[in-house]
């Protein structure tokens, strides 16, 4: 019985602490990031900050389709850019002015979740390779529709965003604001379904497809509502997107480069982590932005890019979030080798997912075994 | 206006035939290697440029070339395969190596952009420019040579696989990779080959592209997406879908093109996307296998 205490009050400390510090440093996080235009207002800096999190917030909506299930969507822009043209279209017809525009987002969001119904019905019907591609067939009919549909979308010039009324000094940090609550947002819808039973069936269908529609998962309606909530959060973004950058064309609004660019940012990040998708982001954008600004050419940006994916392929081919996950584990359990050998057979608190180890954590406090509390 | 459709079947035949040529070496990589090569598109603009240089520098007729830039293009199949395709496995490997073959086809293009520059090129023999009168239209001589080239290496790329040791093996490979492995087949020796095999063959595609379009190192783009939706249509992996899928895609363009060329390669996609809610497995696909 006392080792049983023992063990009881070793794992409370060992789950209790890296909560306590994982939520200090949710909190540094958010203060730093509410507090980061006060500090850097230059409006170069800010520009990096605005896009980074416009880019976590698309790449999470994208993760939680595409990184849960294990369909790889190479036609996210196809959202993004609906998103866009959404905005810009109705702005012009209805004469929307001012600020009044943002309210125009959540029929981006609307449209892009109408697009994605009938899309995901034909394109999920087929997996793996031929989803890919189907995915970027879909882009690329988008994209020639915004070139061809020259009264609709005002062909190659595109469409023009109204005049905000904000002085060019506060124009970054009001998009800086919006871009952060879509990105805070994403993050908090994503660790909800992550934590689902929706999220478990995403991933069920991710491992074994055929299995969990075995299992009595209605693996269709289950994919397209994943689909279609990212294809919903993705052209709200590509709205913001929009608004921000004042205008939108065929191919900078449906840009092949978009759909790799947040590939890119999941893997190095982590496919279907949390974190990994906005630690991709927030590291690749600002990169790839200053390599575009630097090299005004664009083909040396090009190269680096292209290498840059390599080594992250090669190298680092889960992600930076479970790479250094199992770091931090290996390193802990190496300072403690009598707890992992001599413990019983329950999953020891560091080997559980967050959100898994917290049933065991608030019944360890009551005492009762971590085990049972596990059902 | 019969005369015109006349022409857009005849034009469609022929430009299919080239296309079946690039076509074939992505799906037989695809077949063996269960990849996609995306850098494909950028490879037959880099055969396309091979050509350009020995015709501009050495004056090298362009068919003459071929015996230069086809075994060039296989060295760098099989280096690529050898040095990035290789190494990757796991769950993940369908995604990796479509961001890995990316990742080759950006690099590739940026040094062709360093090279060459943005400004479009074409190649040019006096069979580009002079045309033959058949059945009432022109058609330049190089639609109908670069026909016939597509054909003969399509046959050459048949017999290799049906008629030699070698593509007993590929063909085991394709059938059941572990089951080949098993009964002594030296599996990556295969797909290193295979990989060169199907890049060699776009500098041929290449150097027939060459001459009938003009091209700068940002039309692999344009080139993959149509390659890619050929091949899915076609049935991955299946060498004479590719080859229908590509005479039919191509035909469907140049009729639409009579009407409006703006929307032709719309509905070369919509035709895609059309065909796959019918039959998810394309014209000539195998069943689709359990996925992982």
């Amino acid at each position: 019985m006392k080792a049983d205490t023992a063990m009881a009050s070793i794992r409370m400390t060992s789950v209790n602490r890296p909560r306590a510090m994982a939520g200090l440093a949710v909190v540094v996080l958010a203060v730093g990031a509410v507090g980061f235009p006060l500090v850097f207002s230059s409006p170069v800096v800010t520009n990096y900050a605005v896009y980074a999190l416009i880019f976590a917030a698309v790449v999470s909506a994208w993760n939680v389709f595409s990184g849960f299930s294990g369909y790889i969507s190479l036609g996210h822009a196809v959202f993004f850019g609906s998103g866009a043209y959404t905005v810009g279209i109705a702005a012009r017809d209805w004469h929307v002015n001012g600020v009044a525009v943002f309210a125009l987002l959540p029929l981006a969001a609307a449209v892009g979740a109408a697009i994605a119904v009938p899309f995901g019905l034909v394109a999920l019907r087929v997996r793996r390779h031929t989803f890919i591609v189907i995915t970027i067939a879909v882009f690329f009919i988008f994209q020639l529709m915004a070139y061809n549909l020259n009264s609709f979308t005002g062909g190659t010039v595109g469409v023009s965003a109204p005049f905000l009324p904000w002085s060019p000094t506060s124009f970054n940090d009001h998009f800086y604001y919006i871009a952060m609550g879509c990105a805070a947002g994403m993050i908090v819808i994503a660790a909800l379904v992550r934590r689902s039973r929706f999220g478990l069936q995403l991933r069920a269908i991710r491992d074994d497809e055929d299995r969990a529609r075995g299992l009595g998962v209605r693996a269709m309606r289950v994919k397209l509502a994943a689909f279609v909530l990212s294809a919903a959060v993705t052209a709200l973004v590509g709205g913001v997107w929009f608004l921000y950058l004042t205008q939108a064309q065929p191919n900078s609004a449906y840009d092949p480069l978009f759909d790799l660019s947040i590939v890119l940012m999941a893997f190095l990040g982590g496919l279907g982590t949390i974190a990994g998708p906005v630690l991709g982001a927030l590291i690749i954008e600002p990169g790839q932005l200053y390599l575009t600004i630097k090299y005004t050419n664009g083909y040396l940006s090009e190269i680096l890019l292209g290498a840059l994916f390599l080594v992250i392929v090669l190298f680092v081919p889960r992600g930076i979030v479970p790479t250094g996950g199992e770091w931090i584990r290996r390193l802990r359990t190496r300072g403690r080798p009598a707890s992992t050998t001599s413990a019983p057979p329950t999953p020891t608190s560091a080997a559980l997912p967050p959100e898994a180890s917290e049933a065991p954590a608030r019944e360890a406090k009551n005492g009762a075994p971590a085990r049972e509390a596990r059902r | 206006m019969a005369q015109e459709i006349y022409r857009a079947i005849v034009d469609g035949i022929l430009i299919g035939g080239v296309y079946a040529l690039m076509a074939v070496g992505l799906t037989l990589i695809f077949g063996v290697l269960d990849i996609i090569n995306i850098a494909q598109g950028v490879l037959v603009i880099l055969g396309a440029y091979l050509s350009y240089e020995l015709a501009a520098r050495l004056h090298i007729d362009l068919f003459v070339g071929l015996l230069v830039t086809v075994p060039a293009m296989f060295v760098i199949g099989v280096v690529i395969q050898w040095a990035f395709i290789r190494r990757l496995r796991g769950r993940e490997r369908t995604s990796m190596t479509l961001l890995v073959s990316y990742a080759v086809a950006l690099i590739i293009e940026g040094i062709l952009y360093e090279i060459f520059g943005p400004n479009p090129k074409q190649l040019g023999a006096s069979y580009v420019t002079s045309s033959v009168h058949v059945l009432g239209f022109y058609l330049s001589f190089i639609y109908l040579y670069g026909f016939a080239l597509a054909l003969v290496i399509i046959a050459g790329i048949y017999t290799l696989l049906y008629r030699t040791g070698f593509g007993r093996s590929v063909r085991a490979t394709m059938q059941d990779e572990t089951a080949a492995r098993l009964i002594g087949i030296d599996v990556n020796r295969v797909a290193a080959i295979t990989f060169g095999v199907g890049v060699a063959v776009t500098a041929a595609g290449g150097m027939v592209f060459g001459a009938t379009n003009s091209f700068n190192p940002n039309s692999g783009y344009d080139l993959i997406s149509r390659l890619l939706a050929i091949i899915i249509l076609g049935g991955l992996g299946s060498i004479g879908g590719a080859l229908a899928a590509s005479v039919f895609m191509l035909t469907v363009e140049s009729l639409v093109d009579i009407w409006s060329p703006e929307w032709a390669i719309v509905v070369f996609y919509a035709a895609l996307v059309v065909v796959l809610v019918i039959r998810p497995t394309g014209f000539f696909g195998r069943q689709p296998v359990r996925a992982q």
